[in-house]
This record gives C-alpha cells, structure tokens and sequence, in this order.
C-alpha cells in the first residue's frame, strides 16, 4: 500500500481498542498524579496541610509511581503497539497477547496503587531497602514489569513476522526504533526485577531476614537511568520520523536515526553508578568509568539535535524561502501537532546541559538529592518527553477512535502547551535555584533548624506553589482535549503522520539491523561496567538489613 | 552511510569538546584527590559502638590538629546524633571556626538517609553497614543546615542539624 494511503487508513476497530486502552489509563494517570503534584507544592509552601490526616509521604509515592512509572509505561507501550500495527502489523495472535500484557499490568498497577493508598507503601517510587513496603507493592510492581515484557516480546515477534514476509527489505524505521527501546527496557528491567523477584518480595514476606542494600539500590539503578532513556525514545521517535511528515517534509536520514538509536541502546544501561556517586561502598575508580559511559549519550543527542533542524531548514527552503533564518517563521506554529514536541525540543537543551552537570563525578556533590535534581527531570521528563507525548495524542487519539483534531480543539491545545511551559518554567527555575541554595528533595515542609539559609529555600517553594497551580490548570486542559478527541470530536479521518525517505536517498547499510552485533556490544559494556564492581559489592558485604514498617508509619 | 559536511563539523566539535571536558573531570578526580565520597569502611550496623568513631563518647565535634577537626555523626530515624554537651543535653550546633579542615564521618543505625550541609559539597549518602566519610575546608562564616537529603521515613523532614563557622 502507498505509504499516504496508509497514513490515512483507520485501524480495524479491534486494534484501535487496544491502543486506546493504553491511552485512557495514561490520561487518567495524568489527572490523579497531577493533583497529587499540585497538593505537594501547596504543602512545601507551608501554608496548607493535606485534610484527614493524609501523609505527605503518600501522596509523593503516588505521584512518582502514577506519573514516572505507570503513566510513562502505558503510553509508551500502547503508542508502540500503534506503531507496530500501521508499520508491520499485529495478527489476530498478537493482539490477544497484547491484550494480556495490558490487563496483568493494570492489575499490578492497582495492587500498587491501593496498597500505597491504605498507606502501606510510603517508599517513595524508588521503594529503597531496608524500608519495607506491603509485600501486595512488589508483588504490583513485579505484573507490571512481566505485563510489559509480554508486550516487548509481542513486538519483537510482529517484526519478526514481518521481516520473514519482506525478505531482504529493511524493517520499517519506525518497528526498528520500537524494537530498540523494547529491547533496551527488557535487559534494564532485568535488573529491577531481580532485585523484586528475588530481593524484595520474599524479604517483606519474611521468608529471609534480611535484605543486602547496596545490592538492591545498584539493580535499581541499572535499571533506573535506561527508565529514562525509555521514556525518551519514543519522543525522538516522534522527532525523527512524525514531525517531518506534519511540517510537510521528508525523513532527514534514515540511517543516522538507526544508528543514533543504536548507540542510544549501547551506552544507556552500564551508567546507573552516576545516581549513586556520593554513596559509600563503591569504588570510585568505577564510578568514573562509567560517568565516561554516560557522557557518551552526547555524540547520539547532538546526532539528534542536527537532524531535526536540519529537516526544518530542508522543509522550509524547499518551500522557497531562501533567506539565512526565513525558513524558521514558516514552520507550523499554528499546528499543536508540531508546537508542543517543539517546546518540548527546546526544554531539552537546559534539560539536557542540566544532565551533564548531574553526571559529573564531583559536581553531582553540590545538587545531588537536592530539589534541583527534581527541577531537573520536570525540564526532561515532565516537559521534553511528556510535551511531545501530548504531541503525539493530539493526532494519535483521533485516529484510534475515528474522530478529527478540529481547529478549535488544536487551539485549545495551544493554549495547553503555553500554560504547561509558564508554568514549569516558574516552577522548574525556581527549584532549580532553590536546589543550589541546598533545598533538598523529598520532603515535606520543615523549617528545620531555622535561620538564613532556611528562609531563602521557602520563597522558592511558594513560587513552586503557583508554578504548580498554572501546571494543574494545563493538565485540567489537557484532560479536557482528551475526552473531546476520545468519545465527541466529529467523526473524520485524522491523518497518522509517518514521514517517508526522499525518493533519491542513499541506501541504508545492512550493518544497522544486525541484531547480535548490537545486542552483543550492549551487553559486553554492561558486563565490563559492572562486573567487577559487583562482585566487589557482593564479596564486601556488611550484615543484611532487617525490613523496617515503623519508619513509613507501618505497624 | 553519508554524512553532511556541516555536520561532521558539529560532531567533531562536540566530541573534541566532550574529550576536553572528561579530561579536566578526570584529572580533578585522580590527580586532585576530587572524587565523590567512596569510603570502602565497613561496620556491623546492630553493633555501631565496636567502631572508635562511633562511641558515644567520640561523637561530635573534637579537634585533632591546630586547625583540624573530626565530627562523628550516627544517623538513625530521624535524628543526627553529635554526641551531648556538658549538661549532657543532645548537640544540635556544631561550631567550627573559619578556615578548618573538618572531617565529617557518619553511619546509621537502621534505614539509609542523607547528609548535606547544605550549600556544600558535604553531601553524602549514608546507608546502612557502610561508613561514609568527607573532608573539607570551611572557607566561609556563616550559618549551614544539615539535612537528611534522602528519604528516611514519614519524619524524614525533620531531620537536620547545623554547623556555625565562625
Ligand atoms: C501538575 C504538574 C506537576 C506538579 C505540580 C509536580 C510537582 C512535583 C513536586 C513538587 C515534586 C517534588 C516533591 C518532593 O520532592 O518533595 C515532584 C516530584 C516528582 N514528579 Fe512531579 N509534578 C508535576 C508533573 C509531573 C509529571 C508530568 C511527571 C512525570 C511524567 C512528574 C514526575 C515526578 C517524579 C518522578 C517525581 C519524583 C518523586 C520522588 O522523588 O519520589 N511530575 N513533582
Ligand atoms: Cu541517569
Ligand atoms: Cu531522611
């Protein structure tokens, strides 16, 4: 089939309720966890606290887990699955699995949820050893990592398929970043499941005494920054390959995106060490080695960076404007489509200078476990990555349910992607500031021991209150935008906008789609970062640590 | 597979830069001694008094050297403990004159919690069985809080302390 063609069939009805499902439990994650995020700002600014006895704690665990890990999780897989069905296609099979995969991590996501809700989980989304949460948690974080690789292999195999059906074509580029992503986040969750599995569940069960700490955090955070990785790629697939197509022009290089995805996979997972640089029990020496590792991400980001305004320039002189910056004012400004991912490219350059600061060995000392670490990752996840999620919905959600993106909605969400920027750039700026002053994160409000130092952080903690207010109103907005498209917006055909090569572009080399190559490579540098220290970790273990309830207010 | 001219150009540079950049952090960490606090100490954490430093007796502030200072701390939920004064009443302030060199020691006795003096570069993850340690310089007068900057429990905010430079 033509490839516009395409774009513009609908899905059969039984494929597009299985991606839809995916959206409605994303948008109503965006809700619960964004008034979570709203009620948290009000009580830092120390003039509010929460009614009936709900603990600061409770709600910050449901934000993180709500936000960073359930809403992040259900929209990257059912927006994949999406991908997957236009690009490859789903079989009658696959879908049904899909299926599985979708209700076993609802289920956990709601054995985690009540149990944070009931107050028996007050661990925070990180749920660190030796505080020890309701084993129904773990139990509910464990069927949303198993419900997820169910989709990973899902999709694994719709490729496979395909592939033994086109033999000798290239994959499609869109099922080849799917791919990539999948594959980074089974080996990562790898880790964290581990440390569930066979760590935290049978702990908390009483089933052993004790739990080794640094062992756990370790496995959390090999798996932790690939999260974020995970939750990124998809907006770069959105960058390379839709946003092209809406402002009218054509993939800027096949290949470059492969390869960028490529070392995206190689260098994501062995860096977890640059979360724990100021932690003792680790060798420094590896620390560096991998804060080397981390700052590799630089040579795929910059690859990134020159693409996208690359294809703007190409798009817009192919539209005749000839002049140094002309093209620039041509884009599509008035398109949601292509503003909001847009907002989102420009977070990601503080987001990004930010990052490296992060992962500097010994500048990490100055802001780590500060609330600029929290300004931090609402530039890039809450901002870059969630901004170009929105992106995506606007034409995503339509296509699913048969409707169209009208002019007043794609207004209303223009509005959206303004609020959403004021409003993080107040409260992003502001702990960003607060963090260097030595605001630290993760708490409720304190004056502590009072004095100097103290009175500046509360300034900033009352402009994170209506940074967060201005966001709670976007994300009320967006709400909004997002029953509109799902269940009344006049029935139409929204395009689905994948951009195509030039017909005159170089051929792709072979090399991009082995697979052992890739995987190999991935997995021989993780096993060079972090073979030896852990087993340094393991041979060097102190006493195991007890479960501890009474810290989290558990009896 | 093509490259651009224009965008060789752009990722030679940001390679060159990047080098330049690991270099300089490298050096400052192998050759100036800057690594992030990595002590490799151990301890029984149901047992922290075997350990010299975590004595009740040994905690706080003491002055080793003309200038030099040691200050043991043993974190537990959701308190530093800096030993007692002469009323035997619990340290909350550590004073510390302009100028010295302070080497902050800490361990805990249950969960894992922070350690900031905050607006420093005294920041330090305390876990339990490990010690951690940091030495530095109090160039500045002034008032610091310290603050348990990682997640301890539901009182994990009001965990703090001060150190008084003066
Ligand atoms: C209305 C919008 C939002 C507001 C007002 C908000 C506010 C906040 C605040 C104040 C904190 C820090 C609390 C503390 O450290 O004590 C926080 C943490 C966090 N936020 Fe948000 N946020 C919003 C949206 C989001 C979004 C969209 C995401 C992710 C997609 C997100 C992910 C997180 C995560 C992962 C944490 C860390 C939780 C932790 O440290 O345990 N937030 N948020
Ligand atoms: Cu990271
Ligand atoms: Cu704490």
């Amino acid at each position: 089939m033509e490839a516009t063609e395409r774009n513009l069939q609908l899905f059969p009805k039984k494929d597009a309720r299985l991606y839809m499902s995916f959206m409605y439990v994303t948008f109503t994650s965006l809700l619960v966890g964004g008034l979570m995020g709203l009620l948290q700002t009000f009580v830092r600014s120390g003039r509010f606290t929460l009614p009936f006895n709900i603990n600061y704690y409770t709600i910050l665990t449901v934000h993180g887990v709500i936000l960073g890990l359930v809403l992040t999780t259900f929209f990257i897989i059912g927006f994949q699955f999406a991908l997957m069905g236009k690009t490859v296609g789903i079989s009658d099979k696959q879908r049904m699995v899909g299926w599985i995969s979708f209700w076993m991590m609802l289920v956990g996501t709601v054995m985690a949820a009540v149990t944070i809700l009931v107050g028996q989980a007050n661990v925070l989304y990180t749920f660190y050893a030796p505080l020890a949460a309701h084993p129904a948690f773990y139990f509910g974080l464990a069927f949303v990592i198993i419900g997820s690789w169910i989709s990973a292999f899902t999709n694994f195999r719709q490729l496979y398929v395909w592939k033994k059906a086109h033999k000798g074509e290239k994959s499609p580029l869109l099922a080849f970043m799917v791919v990539i992503n999948m594959l980074m986040w089974v080996i990562a969750s790898l880790g964290v499941a581990i440390a569930v599995v066979v760590q935290f569940i049978p702990w908390s069960l009483g089933m052993t005494d004790t739990i080794n700490v640094l062992v756990s955090r370790t496995l959390f955070w090999y798996f932790g920054h690939p999260l974020v990785y995970f939750w990124l790629l998809p907006a770069y697939m959105a960058w390379y390959a839709i946003i092209p197509k809406i402002i009218g022009g054509k993939l800027f290089s096949d290949s470059l995106a492969r390869l960028a995805f490529i070392l995206l996979l190689m260098f994501s997972i062995p860096v977890g060490f640059h979360h724990q640089l100021t932690e003792p029990g680790i060798d420094p020496t590896w620390k560096f080695i991998q804060v080397v590792l981390t700052m590799m991400v630089v040579i795929p980001s910059l690859m990134t960076a020159f693409s996208i305004f690359a294809t703007f320039e190409i798009t817009g002189r192919r539209k005749g404007f000839s002049s140094l910056f002309g093209w620039f004012k041509k884009l599509p400004w008035g398109d949601v489509r292509f503003l909001a991912p847009f907002i989102g490219m420009v977070a990601f350059i503080p987001g990004g200078i930010g990052g490296i600061i992060n992962a500097s060995h010994q500048m990490n000392a100055l802001i780590h476990n500060t609330i600029w670490v929290t300004g931090h990752f609402h530039l890039t996840v809450a901002t870059t990555v969630i901004l170009t999620y929105f992106g995506i919905a606007y034409w995503l959600v339509p296509h699913l349910t048969g409707r169209r993106l009208t002019p007043q909605l794609n207004k209303l969400g223009i509005i959206q992607s303004i609020i959403w920027t004021v409003g993080m750039l107040i409260m992003s700026t502001s702990m960003h500031i607060e963090g260097l002053l030595g605001g630290p994160r993760r708490s409720a409000f304190s004056n502590y021991a009072g004095g100097a130092q103290v009175d500046t952080w509360i300034g900033y903690q009352l402009a994170q209150a209506i940074g967060g207010t201005i966001l709670f109103v976007g994300i009320l907005l967006m709400t909004y935008i997002f029953i509109k498209l799902a269940f009344f917006a006049p029935k139409g055909v929204e395009e689905f906008p994948i951009a195509e090569e030039d017909t005159d572009a170089q051929k792709t080399p072979k090399i991009l789609e082995n697979w052992y190559l890739w995987v190999g490579i991935t997995i021989a540098l993780i096993a060079f970062a972090y073979t030896i220290p852990m087993i340094d970790i393991i041979k060097h273990s102190p006493p195991g640590s007890v479960p501890f309830k009474f810290p989290i207010g558990r009896s | 597979m093509h490259l651009h001219k224009y965008e060789k150009i752009w990722l030679a540079f940001g390679m060159a830069s990047l080098v330049v950049f690991l270099l300089v952090i490298g050096f400052a960490a192998f050759w100036k001694g800057t690594h992030p606090q990595s002590s490799l100490d151990m301890i029984d954490q149901n047992n922290i008094e075997a350990y010299d430093n975590f004595k009740p007796e040994n905690l706080g502030l003491q002055e080793v050297a003309d200038g030099k200072y040691k200050v043991n701390i043993v974190a537990s939920t959701f308190n530093y403990d800096f030993g007692v004064d002469k009323d035997e009443k619990p340290v909350k302030t550590i004073r510390i004159p302009q100028g010295s060199t302070v080497l902050f020691t800490i361990t805990t006795k249950d969960v894992v919690h922070g350690f900031q003096v905050a607006g420093t570069n005294v920041n330090m993850m305390v876990e339990p069985g490990h010690i951690s340690r940091y030495e530095t310089v109090m160039k500045k007068k002034g008032e610091y809080t310290i603050v348990c900057n990682e997640y301890c429990g539901i009182g994990h905010h009001q965990m703090f302390g001060k150190v008084e430079v003066y």
